[in-house]
């Protein structure tokens, strides 16, 4: 089995984790920029974190002989203070050239509020200038439906933006048709509490099918998996999937999607 | 799959899963002082379970989603609490 694991937080995981990534098939890992669990005190932060992302984790990816890509944004948790945001936007052009950024996310919402979305549509017009592939957070819990909808409505206001260059993340039951409908690419997050487990999210596939879908761990310092993509490979063999409908879903489907970008590159 | 392969392969999950709501509510009214909003919107949800209608999942989420539309005016905090008081 081989896999792509578009969305974690490799930052907050040790190398031991690496390793059972790459032992269980993990042929890349994509690591959008994302709230550390505290607020950083300054636009500095910022820029250390993004020199992390674009320096030092890919290095230590490689190790594994793993393939590391990123994202750049400031989130949507550190988004009410629009000051703040706009210096850390005005940063991101500095590393955008990396040859392991991918785009920009994950933008998103969080509380669904005026600032955040203000900041939102100046992320949406820095991945516009810089033709940038887009990846979207989406809000947690009861906030969920709201944000999307939101967002969606974003997205599809700025004409600039195509559906095919942008996933909206952690999708789950009542939010994944407007995606998909929307012509954008869904991702489904598994998580062993909150988003959808592996269960759901192969009722989702079956559901809707597996076109412009598809699954990450978002593995990060909270209670998340790193191996919950491969887990969610076998529940789907043990359903009784076939083997290249496992790969399209796992690993070709991330491919197609991230070869928007050129620096998407397995070899 | 059929549904037996699917009751075969999930029942016992299932059965656990609804077990532990069932001892859940049974702590809730065991304990004393008052509920809250979450209750509530549990309660609703629940009620989506009955029945022969589809998509139950979804039906679910939806009793527990905020479904206004304006953005709200500031976020005073980060967290959710996976309710939202109706």
């Amino acid at each position: 089995m081989r896999y792509i694991e578009p969305h974690a937080h490799m930052v907050s995981r040790t190398t031991d984790d690496y390793e059972r990534m790459v032992l269980a098939g993990c042929e890349a890992v994509c690591e959008p920029a994302f709230w550390a669990g505290f607020d950083r005190s300054s636009v500095a932060g910022f820029h250390d974190y993004f020199s992390q992302l674009t320096e030092h984790e890919p290095k230590r990816a490689a190790k594994f002989g793993l393939k590391h890509f990123c994202w750049l944004c400031i989130n949507s948790k550190e988004a009410e203070d629009v000051q703040l945001a706009a210096e850390v936007i005005a940063l991101v052009p500095e590393f955008i050239e990396r040859k392991n950024v991918l785009g920009i996310g994950e933008i998103g919402l969080n509380k669904n509020s005026r600032n955040e979305l203000r900041v939102l549509e100046m992320q949406v017009e820095l991945a516009a200038k810089y033709d940038q592939l887009i990846l979207v957070h989406t809000p947690h819990l009861e906030d969920k439906l709201k944000g999307t909808r939101l967002i969606l409505d974003v997205l599809k206001n700025d004409k600039r933006i195509r559906p095919e260059r942008v996933i909206i993340d952690h999708v789950e039951e009542h939010t994944v048709e407007m995606v998909l409908d929307c012509g954008m690419w869904a991702g489904m997050t598994l998580y062993p509490e909150t988003k959808c487990t592996p269960a759901r999210a192969i009722d989702i596939l079956e559901t809707y099918g597996r076109e412009r879908i598809w699954m990450n761990s978002a593995c990060d310092w909270g209670i998340s998996d790193p191996l919950a993509v491969p887990k969610t490979a076998l529940e789907m063999k043990k359903r009784g999937h076939l083997a290249t409908t496992i790969d399209d879903v796992i690993f070709q489907n991330p491919k197609k999607f991230l070869q928007q970008s050129a620096n998407f590159k397995l070899t | 799959m059929t549904r037996q392969q699917v009751l075969d392969l999930y029942f016992l999950d299932a059965r656990h899963k609804l077990i532990e709501l069932a001892a859940f509510l049974d702590r809730i009214e065991r304990a004393e002082g008052k509920d809250d909003f979450r209750l509530k919107s549990f309660r609703a949800a629940l009620t989506k379970l009955d029945g022969k209608k589809k998509n139950k999942a979804k039906a679910v989420l939806l009793a527990f989603s905020d479904p206004t539309i304006a953005p709200i005016a500031k976020a005073t905090s980060k967290g959710a609490v996976g309710a939202f008081p109706k």
